[in-house]
């Protein structure tokens, strides 16, 4: 047994800390789910009793719009009769400046999405592997090892891998609570602003998702001027992931941080830097679309050559650049885009009521911010957990427990509701209805068991009932595929 | 500027090399044939456009591939959702079946041993953050390929050693420059932690010989350290000797899973065999499943793109369009080869004899006015400016000798080869003669130098004006 030991200690050491240290976040037991989802995957006609994923943020809304387009459009592909006299100078274009027409389309698209009050320059565009290869070029070019960046929680559990893994960033949380929608405070940033100074750690950057991962709420102007002048007081970055722009699907208006730089002159631009990719806006995560928009010139003429690292197939580029330059298209999917997640949204949060479940008022994104915490057998993680699993095994839901977004509180869970047809997003309410049901009726009847605090709590939590169903967060990778 | 990370402000990325200095320039002044007939000729960029033809044809015979169509039916919404890491299983299995059909189908490659990533640029520096530390090293022989400075170094802080290899045995990988590598790495208290070559090389365009890759295995055996092996111009061999594998000399060897065998990696990518730089396809195979785990995990930062992946796995199931692809190609680039070193040999020129790849390394030395680097710049610029040709020279490759660049002969038709030809004639008979005649002036100097001392000797001793010539 000790000869096996040193051997394996030899072949790690073989290979880097990183390599086999767990950087990758991947061995959160919130993968016990998606195992669960690929073992047993629903299928509304072969396996009616399967788990429905509910953890995965994708969009699958608006693919006939798209597939009408490319039908009619058969010279986007460099593939087809029509479109392969291109198909030698794409094929051999490696430029990382990418195709022009590709920066332009794709400029212009990002100012459609925010509702033509900004402009952005196609020079200033940087491609990058998806918006996870963005966020590791940013932190290589904003930050050294040891660094930190502040993170309002809760937060996409990607960005643990993204931000610290391969670059030795760090993330210090800024909390944000319940109490006032999970808003982000000066305090909250002070504080963990300050803390990091305690640790004699460097803070580099603020990193904001807008809209929220998970929280599906968009940030108010008040808010992000108090962020702007925050990062500009202790002359940092702000890093804005804008990756869910095109999911706002009713008001208040979505402001991108561009609005806000825009209009303010004493801002040092410098410090401003947009993330964007097209894997939730128009539902293409497999194409590989991240972009770096940076107003600072260093941060632009870096990433650009960081790029080499992660660059856009020409093939999709020459795809996309030809898509999102037809302005009717792309109007037309904007805006069947957000009704349709508008509809969705609605039929969720309808559904969930019914039940008594609650979740945080959102208008973007493509999930919701689910209120179980009057369900927990005690207001602990621990509890959050237990009832996560049981639901995994029990109920069939996939969704996503608020302790893997880093949430200070209990209770709160991420359910995805934009990667599912009508037909399953039925079942799946179905199925949250007769959980949550059968829940509280176990819990009504235990409180005669338990301390008067609890059944003061219970007997509160009367009002919303909950049915959680739990599933791990974002998985780096998608369920088995289909495809052969 | 202390607001960005050293790595934003260093000068890692390697792009102030002459390698990339020369490319800005052509871009600056680039030949076409009508409408800029003295612009500067690109042969400093290792494109494939030889074969484009073999796969417009191909396309056009195969229109569902190329329409997100599987038998008929749309798979457009699956290809746009697909992010899965692993790779699509159909791409994979084409993949290592057509690594496996360059070698002579010599070797097997198991596709779970597979990770895609966005180009060799990409594999390369996962291979990096996977096998080693910041502050270890790597021995590379050189000369090597720029990239390389930026690739395995800028990011992930690791060292790259040269191994020196010289023109006085065709540029061969010797055991005592191997030990004198390791141990120079010592010196400056490096650790170590693997060789990485390319094979068949960037610059050299030669094959690495069955005893350098003998030699390899028994050196990182001994030292107990990881090969990886660049193969992303393995299928640019056009002619003999054949292209080893790496994972044929350890076949051979009867390492197949032995300790050695899971400290060799590959690296490939269909940049170069394929000439499809642009799709951004790369790969990383390891006999090392911690590796493999890691990489693919690692990968994540740069996927291939599953529209690329759908289109390329019809591609490359086509056996008889591959084999077909394979063959032909390698037939071009000899043709073009031979009709390049023909071409510089009668302008006086000659190269290391090569058998693979989509360049030459060409001597130059005699053209050089000192045997020394900053003459070997001049030389270029006087070939980048003067001549219009964007070749690039031996250091920006971290040549130990000057004199030697490396033209690219592959990425261009053949009336543009012709003329690159032409213009190197009529600048090297140029630069010969001036040579000579500088020489010969020198000589002249030293000769009147002499014969004036004569005189004026003789003068003192015979008190007699002499004239002279």
């Amino acid at each position: 047994m000790v000869l096996i030991n040193s051997s394996l200690k030899e072949q790690v050491q073989l290979l880097s800390k990183i390599a086999t240290n767990d950087g990758h976040s991947e061995n959160s037991p919130y993968f016990e789910a998606w195992k669960a989802y690929d073992s047993d995957p629903y299928h509304s006609i072969t396996n009616p009793q399967g788990v429905i994923q509910m953890g995965l943020a994708e969009n699958q809304l608006s693919f006939d719009v798209i597939k009408d387009w490319i039908v009619h459009n058969q010279s986007a592909s460099i593939c087809t009769s029509e479109g392969v006299d291109k198909f030698t100078d794409i094929a051999i274009y490696q430029d990382y400046h990418g195709l022009p027409k590709f920066r332009n389309a794709t400029a212009r698209f990002m100012e459609k999405v925010r509702g033509d009050k900004v402009t952005f320059d196609p020079d200033r565009i940087v491609m990058s592997g998806g918006a996870t290869g963005a966020h590791e070029m940013m932190a290589f070019c904003l930050a050294d090892p040891g660094d930190a960046f502040l993170v309002p929680t809760p937060y996409y559990p990607g960005f643990d891998r993204d931000l610290k893994w391969r670059t030795g960033v760090q993330l210090v949380p800024v909390i944000c609570e319940s109490y006032n929608n999970f808003r982000i405070t000066r305090t909250a940033l002070e504080t963990a602003y300050q803390q990091a100074g305690s640790s004699k750690t460097k803070v580099k950057g603020l990193l904001i998702t807008n809209p929220s991962n998970p929280l599906g709420t968009i940030l108010d102007r008040a808010t992000l001027e108090d962020l702007v002048s925050f990062i500009n007081e202790k002359s940092i970055h702000l890093v804005c992931d804008e990756i869910y722009a095109g999911t706002v699907f009713k008001m208040p208006e979505f402001i991108s941080i561009a609005e806000i730089i825009e209009e303010d002159i004493k801002c040092n631009r410098d410090l401003v830097h947009i993330v964007y990719s097209l894997s939730k806006d128009m539902g293409f995560p497999g194409f590989r679309i991240g972009i770096v928009y940076s107003y600072n010139d260093n941060v632009v003429n870096c990433a650009r050559k960081m790029s080499s690292f992660g660059l856009v197939s020409t093939q999709t580029q020459h795809l996309i650049a030809a898509m999102l330059s037809d302005e009717i298209f792309v109007e037309k999917f904007i805006m069947e885009n957000r009704e349709r997640l508008g509809s969705r949204h609605e039929m969720f949060t309808q559904g969930l009521a019914q039940v008594g479940i609650g979740n945080l008022n959102g208008n973007g994104g493509l999930f919701l911010w689910m209120d179980l915490r009057k369900l927990l057998k005690q207001p602990t993680f621990e509890a959050e957990m237990e009832l996560w699993k049981s639901v995994i095994n029990n109920v069939k839901l996939s969704i996503s427990p608020g302790s893997s977004f880093h949430c200070s509180e209990p209770g709160w869970f991420r359910v995805c509701l934009a990667n599912m047809d009508d037909e399953t997003t039925k079942v799946a309410l179905q199925r949250i209805k007769k959980f949550a049901l059968q829940t509280l009726g176990a819990l009504e009847v235990k409180p005669k068991k338990l301390s008067c605090q609890r059944s003061l709590k219970l007997s509160l939590s009367f009002q919303t009932r909950d049915g959680i169903m739990m599933s791990p967060h974002m998985s780096p990778h998608s369920p088995s595929s289909t495809i052969a | 500027m202390k607001m960005l990370a050293k790595k934003a402000m260093c000068n890692s990325h390697g792009q102030d090399s002459s390698y990339f200095l020369g490319w800005q320039e052509y871009e600056k002044n680039p030949y076409d044939e009508t409408r800029n007939p003295n612009g500067i000729i690109q042969m400093g960029l290792a494109e494939n456009q030889l074969s484009f033809d073999l796969l417009e044809s191909w396309l056009k015979a195969n229109p569902d591939a190329a329409s997100f169509k599987r038998d008929g039916d749309s798979i457009f919404r699956e290809l746009a959702l697909f992010q899965d890491y692993h790779g699509l299983p159909a791409f994979k299995n084409a993949l290592v079946d057509f690594m496996s059909e360059i070698r002579g189908n010599k070797v097997t490659f198991n596709p779970n041993n597979l990770v895609l990533t966005a180009g060799a640029t990409s594999a390369n520096e996962t291979l990096m953050f996977c096998l080693a530390e910041p502050g270890d090293a790597f021995l590379l022989p050189t000369p090597y390929y720029p990239g390389f400075d930026r690739d395995l170094k800028w990011r992930t802080g690791v060292e790259i050693v040269p191994i020196h290899c010289t023109s006085s045995n065709g540029f061969e990988i010797t055991e005592s420059a191997l030990e004198e590598a390791y141990k120079q790495a010592h010196k400056l208290d490096l650790r170590v932690k693997g060789v990485l070559v390319t094979n068949p090389s960037n610059p050299l365009g030669t094959t690495l010989t069955l005893k350098e890759l003998n030699l390899l295995v028994d050196f990182i055996q001994a030292k107990r350290i990881h090969l990886i092996s660049d193969e992303i111009y393995s299928g640019t061999v056009f002619d003999s000797p054949g292209f080893i594998s790496i994972m044929e000399v350890l076949k051979n060897r009867n390492l197949t899973n032995t300790e050695v065998w899971e400290r060799i990696h590959i690296v490939y990518s269909l940049s170069k065999d394929l000439g499809l730089p642009g799709f951004r396809v790369g790969a990383i195979y390891s006999n090392d499943d911690m590796v493999v785990s890691a990489a693919t995990k690692m990968s994540s930062f740069g996927l291939v793109s599953s529209q690329t992946q759908y289109l390329l796995s019809a591609m490359l199931s086509d056996k008889e369009f591959t084999q077909n692809y394979i063959s032909e190609n390698q037939k071009r680039l000899k043709q073009r080869h031979d009709m390049m070193v023909s071409g510089l040999l009668e302008a006086g020129i000659s190269c290391l004899k090569s058998n693979a790849s989509l360049f030459c390394w060409v001597d130059m030395r005699h053209l050089l006015s000192s045997n020394t680097f900053e003459a070997e710049m001049e030389l270029w610029k006087d070939i980048v400016y003067n001549v219009g040709l964007n070749i690039s020279p031996g250091s920006s490759c971290h040549c130990t000798e000057p004199g030697w660049f490396r033209v690219c002969f592959a990425n261009m038709s053949e009336e543009t080869l012709n003329l690159a030809i032409q213009r190197i004639k009529i600048f090297a008979e140029a630069t010969i003669k001036t040579i000579n005649e500088n020489k010969s002036q020198e000589q002249s100097n030293k000769n009147s130098k002499r014969k004036s001392f004569t005189k004026w000797v003789f003068r003192l001793s015979f008190g007699r004006e002499t004239s002279e010539r």
